[in-house]
């Protein structure tokens, strides 16, 4: 152990690692930096490729998409197109850092203060994962999902089990409570429930086919109701529950999916604040671990490197969430600290409070969308010199609508947060009848947003394995805010 | 629960399930490209990792996705530097402009497909996923005896260079420990005695027991370090075991009537033969010789790339086969195995005499020797040196046509079956 000297070089051991996390331990903890227990893992590139393909989850079930997206990102990285991560980190508890052998002793200076003291913290403080995922019982579900599949491939044969995730993966993104929240995850008790499912299932057959042989009234054609009831957001569920052909271990694989995918929910909602928080911990962490005597300079330099680099913003490019962040988050400092006149009438919430207690109260209580509508300051705007812009359907140009200044403000602000809403990049699609007592036809909606329809290609080919899945007809049609519809597919 | 930190770096090959996954689905299109290449690559190249591009749509992932094109857009955009409030950009300028904020934008920017490379295993069993030789087959050519010396464990004799230093010295420290043991009992029985005739007050007694005493003491220092008996030998024993080193000699012909087609149907038919031999042998040595109307041995790339013209005479590069035999490979260390393509012209008495110089000169010594005659449909079965080669009758020779690419592999097939072969 390198306690008492201070860390320099480029080389590092096992023990240099622990020694940085509990330098920056004991830094975070004077900032109330809450975190799960941290498990560092050292892995190699190609460990981090297989990182990426599951996003993250150290356990995942075998499927080919994963080799595939395996070869792309390989290819990638040994054509030198894209370097690898330097840490990968999911929300569990302990939380998992993967850490890239390949890293220098700075660079691992800076991915633990940002892996293991900010994504960590976020994860455990913010309301959306705090709502959304389960980080003690993820890891043991994922394994109980590698094995029933495993299991499955055994029993129904691979080509069928892979079938249906196929048909399954085409609908990962409509497989989201969007609004209530999901059951928690339970190893043991998705057992049984399993089990009670299946029995249950074959019970109802039973019934069924002991009421097929029981002569009784025909039913009346006013007695179809219309169901569901209200529109289902979340099709997988809907398609576990009421499909009427699927067998009862492809329904476990469509909760299997659904439960996953819902994992990922959080994080596609927060990256621009969580990438910003860890960023922000980061820089102050290792500026602390410095001042402290505690790393060198070299150390210091190759972070401070390493991180202009992380949030460099390259003109008229896609935003980067880092840099983004990194600003916000450095702002609503500025303003609790050092507020100016136009602060306080833009921000009176938080102008002259105290930053800590902000920075934990944001970091608690939002997601991107509420949190750059509610914290982007003029001073960002001007900084960034963002500007909107904005088109429609036919015009082969962009109008220039707002430039980064006093006017331009506000509708920047709400445009810029509306475009990390969900719907502005994912389709939102409810079904919204089911003809249970007559033809079983599954009518889907789209309800589109600013008159977005849906690439005809690929919705061709993922109604196809929809229709696979539910056995019969199924009807899509794009309807704008006011019912009418654009498209049908 | 404090922080910990693990080293993952031994766990290796967890993609393994996922990549035979995607390689199954990618089959078709794999073998595809494998039967391309299998024309383009040198024959040593099909024992390397192989290169294959896929297209993403072979393996498209679909789901529902909005249309960029579609609908209004807004974005904010980073970096304005030249625009004003009511100017207009052009909707296709670079994917920069357009692309502002909001997550996953799509992955327009990627490429439309991709590269990896198939390992050596993988490359070889799709190329031999139609090529599946009876399993019999393999046995008989891998059941070659030959004696061979493996460790055996360790014995108690053997000659001095083989000591065992380790386990002698483990026998050592056993016999020490029984021995001493022994010896502490035996001088405490004395030291008894002693004390006993001393109380008698009897100095014969005494006088024995102290000489009883310093013997068993003497004993006690005699105990060796290192005994004989200790000695333990590092054994080899002799196996049998399958014989591993072949050869194999491509014979070609490259007279003016060998076009560049018939040099591809013999470079294919050579290839297949080549990897069969390698797959179930250690080590397979390729010899290629040419002809014309003399023979030469060259290396791999003049043979299918050099270019010499000439009229024909089979039996030159037949007679030097049989002297690069003698030379370097004796038959009783190597399984020899020739192969022979030509389009089957020869003049005069050459067929003759290259098919009585085949059965009485290397036929005996050769493991198995086939002859391909490549060519187009017009010409074959009816050239003189077919002809010729069809009065040979031996368990180690056989004949096949190869008229197109698609009878390459029949024709090995044909050639490597099961009761064509010898034991």
């Amino acid at each position: 152990m390198r306690d008492s000297t201070r860390l320099s070089g480029s080389e590092w051991t096992l023990d240099d690692l622990l020694v940085i996390e509990q330098l920056c331990a004991r830094h975070a903890e004077r900032y109330g930096l809450d975190t799960f227990p941290n498990q560092m893992e050292i892995i190699t590139s190609e460990q981090m490729l297989d990182s990426y393909v599951s996003s993250g989850l150290p356990v995942n079930y075998a499927h080919w998409s994963f080799g595939k997206h395996f070869l792309i990102e390989s290819g990638k990285y040994q054509s030198g197109a894209n370097a690898l991560a330097y840490e990968i980190v999911l929300n569990t508890n302990p939380c998992i850092a993967f850490l890239m052998e390949g890293n220098s002793l700075a660079m691992q200076s800076l991915v633990i203060p940002h892996a293991c003291f900010g994504h960590n913290s976020f994860s455990k403080g913010n309301y959306l994962f705090q709502q959304w995922t389960q980080p003690d019982a993820v890891l043991d579900y994922m394994l109980f999902a590698r094995n029933y599949i495993a299991d499955c491939e055994e029993r129904h044969g691979a080509e069928r089990v892979e079938q249906t995730l196929d048909a399954l993966h085409a609908l990962r993104d409509q497989g989201l409570d969007k609004y209530k929240r999901p059951r928690k995850l339970d190893t043991r008790k998705e057992r049984a429930e399993q089990a009670r499912r299946l029995s249950l299932a074959q019970e109802t057959m039973r019934q069924a086919e002991y009421y097929s042989l029981v002569p009784h009234a025909a039913k009346s054609a006013a007695a179809e109701t219309v169901f569901p009831a209200s529109p289902e957001e979340n099709l997988l569920y809907f398609i576990e529950k009421n499909a009427p052909k699927l067998e009862p271990w492809q329904r476990e694989l469509a909760r299997i999916v659904r439960k996953i995918a819902q994992y990922f929910y959080p994080q596609r909602q927060t990256q621009v604040m969580n990438e910003g928080w860890a960023t922000f911990w980061h820089h102050r962490l290792i500026n602390d671990m410095y001042d402290a005597g505690q790393i060198d300079q070299g150390i210091l330099l190759e972070c401070l490197h390493s991180h202009t680099n992380v949030i460099r913003q390259p003109d008229y490019a896609r935003l980067n969430p880092y840099a983004l962040g990194f600003a916000a988050w450095n702002e609503i400092k500025r303003v609790c600290e050092q507020p100016t006149a136009e602060d306080r009438e833009y921000l009176p919430d938080i102008a002259g409070k105290d930053w800590l207690e902000t920075f934990h109260d944001v970091m608690h209580n939002y997601r991107d969308e509420s949190f750059l509508l509610q914290f982007l300051t003029p001073k960002l705007v001007r900084d960034f010199r963002l500007m909107n812009i904005q088109t429609s359907e036919g015009q082969d140009h962009w109008s220039v609508t707002d430039t980064a200044g006093e006017e331009g403000f506000k509708s920047i602000r709400s445009q810029l947060a509306a475009s990390y809403r969900l719907e502005s990049y994912m389709a939102d699609i409810s079904v919204v009848r089911y003809g249970r007592d007559s033809d079983r036809k599954l009518v889907l909606q789209h309800q589109s947003y600013n008159g977005r329809t849906l690439l005809e290609e690929d919705t061709a080919l993922t109604l196809k394995h929809l229709r696979t899945l539910w056995g019969f007809d199924v009807s899509l049609e794009s309807l704008d805010q006011s019912g009418r519809t654009l498209k049908r597919y | 629960m404090t922080s910990v930190i693990v080293d993952r770096r031994p766990d290796k090959g967890k993609s393994t399930a996922n990549r035979q996954r995607v390689l199954k689905r990618l089959a078709g299109a794999l073998k595809a490209q494998v039967d391309q290449l299998i024309a383009r690559r040198k024959i040593n190249d099909h024992d390397k990792a192989a290169e294959v591009t896929i297209e993403r749509k072979d393996v498209r992932e679909p789901s529902f996705n909005l249309d960029p094109a579609s609908g209004s857009a807004g974005r904010v955009v980073p970096g304005n530097q030249h625009y004003r409030v009511g100017d207009k950009i052009p909707r296709d300028q670079g994917g920069g402009q357009g692309r502002g904020s909001g997550a996953g934008e799509g992955e327009a920017d990627e490429e439309d497909v991709f590269r990896f490379a198939l390992s050596r295993e993988e490359y070889l069993s799709l190329l031999f996923d139609e090529l599946e030789l009876p399993p019999l087959v393999k046995k008989d050519l891998l059941e070659i005896d030959e004696n061979r010396f493996r460790r055996g464990g360790v014995v108690r004799y053997g000659n001095p260079g083989t000591v065992c230093v380790a386990r002698t010295f483990k026998a050592s420290i056993g016999r020490r420990v029984a021995a001493e043991a022994q010896f502490e009992e035996a001088l405490q029985a004395a030291e008894t005695a002693l004390e006993a005739a001393r109380l008698s007050a009897v100095p014969d007694r005494v006088q024995a027991a102290q000489l009883e005493l310093q013997e068993v003491r003497q004993r006690g220092q005699d105990i060796p370090f290192l005994d004989p008996v200790d000695l333990r030998h590092r054994s080899l024993v002799e196996v049998q075991s399958p014989r591993t080193a072949a050869v194999m000699f491509c014979l070609m012909d490259v007279s003016s009537s060998m076009d560049e087609t018939r040099k591809d149907l013999a470079k294919r038919f050579f290839t297949l033969l080549y990897l069969f031999l390698s797959r179930k042998y250690a080590k397979v040595e390729l010899v290629f010789i040419r002809h014309t109307d003399q023979a030469q041995e060259v290396d791999e790339d003049t043979f299918f790339n050099g270019t010499q013209a000439g009229s024909t005479k089979v039996l030159t590069a037949l007679a030097k086969m049989y002297e690069i035999i003698g030379l370097r490979y004796p038959p009783s260390h190597y399984n020899i195995f020739g192969a022979q393509a030509s389009d089957g012209d020869s003049f005069g008495a050459d067929s003759t005499e290259s098919s009585a110089y085949l059965l009485s000169q290397l036929l005996p010594s050769a493991r198995y020797f086939v002859y391909a005659e490549v060519g187009d449909a017009s010409s074959q079965g009816s050239t003189s040196l077919w002809a010729a080669y069809r009065a040979i009758v031996s368990d180690h020779f056989n004949m096949a046509t190869v008229r197109g690419r698609d009878e390459v592999y029949p024709a090995l097939a044909k050639l490597f079956q099961k009761e064509q072969l010898v034991t």
